[in-house]
């Protein structure tokens, strides 16, 4: 069995994604052959595979981001002995995400040596073989040398696996001379190097895989597992690493550059959408039989949006330097949440479309942004965005622009609440309207204005459906 | 003159121009092809990324423009299900699925695409210096037309300050096989920067510019010399114009 590794592509790469596994595990595959894809920075590279076999298993699946030298799969090469494995599969396999890169992997010999004294309890150690599942040959040998019975040794590698990591971990856990007749470690006084070294024996050089381990201790060392070094095998990971989709990544990126574009402020007005409410709950029933969707508060918000956009064409402007750009159009995009990332499909020409025009646009764009059916043209040249944020319980909120746009309007949720009209207490329905308005552009009091304007259409709802 | 097909790469004859002056530097010849279609530039590169790893010809650097076209990396599928290549079509942008780096980008008139077939084993082991020699080579190339290319950390490419923040102007995606490398960069010198509105999903990306929106005049021909002298430079080669004749791919 060969293990096949990360490859190390430069001298500052710790890491890479595995792309693109190019065989199927059963599969046969020859010495040299492309055999997977790594991907580091904007460079894809083909790995060849180090030998000749069939690709028994693979451990590093698509997309994940491993370290160099990190195990990522294995090929049987049919024979059972440990053939001399091929240079490149010679590397030390298995160094976990955390490790160092390369050259931190600790080298046979200092290990050996340090247990060389324990040699003599070699005929208690059972055979590697006995271990679960296959090892890599240098596991075997690492075992062998060190007399480790690798039944005591925790596995971390894939399906329970034991790596190079776990037999140095174990060596040093248990004292580099710890044969299979260990003392019980939690008695053991500890005063420098690991106690049960022969006093002749030099001290292992620290493999820094495990350099947790102070290599000087004056004071007796709790039990062992309580000085096991946090990452030990078997326990819980206390880190999960993800990559980020690229959609999150784009978001990611937009949303730094929105901010460190625009200088954003953000104004709220209370609207009382009684008026809106009661037409909405009046027409609800007949929308949804006559059109097949129902009918929301957002259609409205968006009509009254494109009347104050027309009122103040700034707002429905972008920045190009020290130039103002005037759209002639009003294009409003409509922030859509998706699974894990969100979207901003674009109603076009919104000001000349009504209610059941907008309310139609948003659920056909909402429905096909979460079904990945938008075209590219439906997701760009939008001139004003609109956020619903309501939608999922917030009264308000304080949106991100988004670039080139310069103003954002966030829609609360509508709730009835007691409010004072003409000195007397009655139920209103009321909502918060949040501009975020690029301060660059728009100063304070036309964003009040416009916010203002939008207010005004919806409070004073005059037009049919 | 043209004489020398892509079919017999390997014969001697004296190249007509070189751009560094170094005797002792390995050679690099330049192949500056124009208009190519992509899929052609493509079948072009793999078979002297195939000739390059059995060291049957030097060092190449390829220089095409691709008439419009979007191509998507092994790692772009995700954001690009919007991109419906139908569409693309229908503004008369053809669509490649390609094996480099990076994910989605624009290729069109007016941007010189270069494609070094490159053997990192006789110069770094190292992509990640690669690519940052591929970015150095376009900032110093940009630097003889006065303009300020530099790097965004994390972003890979060649980008500029616009008064708006910073704009990519080169974008760059490479494909490696036993150190061979293919595919390269994309510098816009005066492409229609209204075509990458296709490639941008949700007006998520940053902005894009020219040398042309950021005020040169360079032609295209004096920023290949420039991109030649600088990877010449950069890499330590001595890079050679060669001329190409296309009957064979």
């Amino acid at each position: 069995m060969i293990d096949v590794v990360m490859p190390q592509m430069g001298e500052s790469i710790v890491e890479g994604t595995l792309t693109k596994w190019l065989k199927k595990p059963g599969e046969r595959v020859e010495r040299d052959e492309p055999l997977f894809e790594i991907s580091t920075d904007k460079v894809d590279t083909e790995i060849p595979s180090p030998t000749s076999g069939t690709l028994s298993e693979i451990v590093v699946q698509e997309g994940q981001t491993v370290a160099i030298n990190a195990v990522v799969g294995r090929i049987s090469d049919g024979s059972a002995a440990a053939a001399p494995a091929p240079a490149q599969a010679a590397v030390p396999p298995a160094a976990p995400v955390a490790a160092p890169p390369a050259p931190a992997a600790a080298p046979d010999a200092p290990v050996a040596q340090a247990a060389q004294p324990a040699a003599p309890a070699a005929a208690s150690a059972p055979a590697p073989e006995e271990a679960a599942g296959p090892l890599s040959p240098l596991v075997r040998k690492m075992a062998r040398e060190n007399n480790i019975d690798l039944s005591k040794v925790r596995g971390t590698g894939a399906g329970g696996r034991i790596t190079k990591h776990d037999l140095e971990a174990h060596m040093a856990g248990a004292g580099a001379a710890a044969p299979a007749a260990a003392p019980t470690p939690a008695a053991i006084p500890v005063s420098g190097a690991p106690a049960s070294l022969p006093p002749q024996a030099p001290p292992p050089p620290q493999p820094q895989a495990v350099a947790t381990i102070p290599p000087q201790v004056e004071v007796p060392l709790p039990p062992r597992e309580a000085r096991e070094p946090a990452p030990m095998p078997g326990a819980a990971p206390a880190l999960r690493v993800e990559p980020m989709s690229i959609m999150r990544q784009k978001i990611a990126e937009h949303m730094v550059f929105s901010k460190r574009t625009s200088a954003h402020v953000t104004t709220v007005h209370k609207v009382d959408m009684t008026k809106v409410a009661r037409l909405r709950d009046r027409a609800k029933a007949a929308f949804q039989a006559q059109y097949g969707f129902g009918l929301t508060f957002l259609p409205f918000v968006v009509r009254a949006a494109t009347a104050a956009l027309r009122q103040y064409p700034i707002v429905n402007a972008s920045i190009d330097g020290t130039n103002i750009i005037y759209h002639r159009d009003i294009n409003i995009g409509i922030a859509v949440a998706l699974d894990n990332g969100l979207i901003v499909p674009v109603i076009r020409n919104a000001d000349e479309k009504n209610i059941v025009g907008l309310q139609r646009s948003i659920v056909d764009l909402a429905a096909r942004a979460r079904s990945r059916q938008l075209k590219p043209d439906e997701v760009t040249g939008g001139t004003f965005s609109i956020t619903n944020f309501g939608s999922f319980g917030s009264i308000f909120a304080t949106p991100v622009i988004n670039q080139p746009q310069v103003a954002i309007l966030g829609v609360g949720s509508v709730t009835k609440e007691p409010v004072v009209v003409d000195d007397a207490i009655a139920i209103r329905s009321t909502c918060y309207l949040a501009l975020t308005f690029d301060h660059r552009l728009i100063d304070g009091a036309l964003g009040d204005q416009f916010t203002a304007k939008v207010k005004s259409v919806l409070e004073n709802w005059s037009e049919e459906l | 003159m043209g004489s020398r097909s892509i079919s017999d790469p390997e014969g001697a004859s004296p190249a007509p121009g070189a751009f560094c002056a170094s005797q002792s530097a390995a050679r690099v010849e330049l192949r500056d092809l124009g208009r190519v279609p992509y899929a052609e530039a493509f079948a072009m590169q793999r078979e002297l990324v195939e000739r390059r790893k059995r060291g049957g010809i030097p060092d190449q650097l390829l220089i095409v423009e691709h008439l419009p076209v979007v191509t998507m990396g092994r790692n772009g599928h995700d954001a690009n299900l919007l991109a419906a290549p139908e569409l693309l079509e229908r503004a008369g942008i053809a669509f490649h699925r390609t094996d480099r780096g990076g994910d989605v980008t624009f290729h069109g008139p007016g941007q010189i695409v270069g494609y070094p077939i490159f053997d990192l084993r006789e110069w770094k082991r190292d992509v990640v210096a690669y690519v940052r020699g591929i970015e150095e080579t376009i900032i110093q190339a940009l630097g003889e037309f006065g303009i300020e290319g530099g790097r965004e950390p994390g972003a890979t490419g060649v980008w500029v300050q616009a008064p708006a923040g910073p704009a990519k102007i080169a974008a760059i995606g490479i494909h490696i096989s036993r150190w061979v490398t293919s595919h390269g960069f994309a510098l816009n010198v005066d492409t229609d920067l209204d075509y990458f509105r296709y490639i941008v999903p949700c007006g998520l990306t940053k902005p894009v510019t020219s040398m042309r929106a950021l005020g040169s005049r360079a032609r295209r021909e004096e920023v290949v010399a420039a991109l030649a002298r600088a990877f010449g430079k950069v890499f330590q080669r001595e890079v050679q114009a060669e001329e190409l004749v296309m009957e064979k791919l």
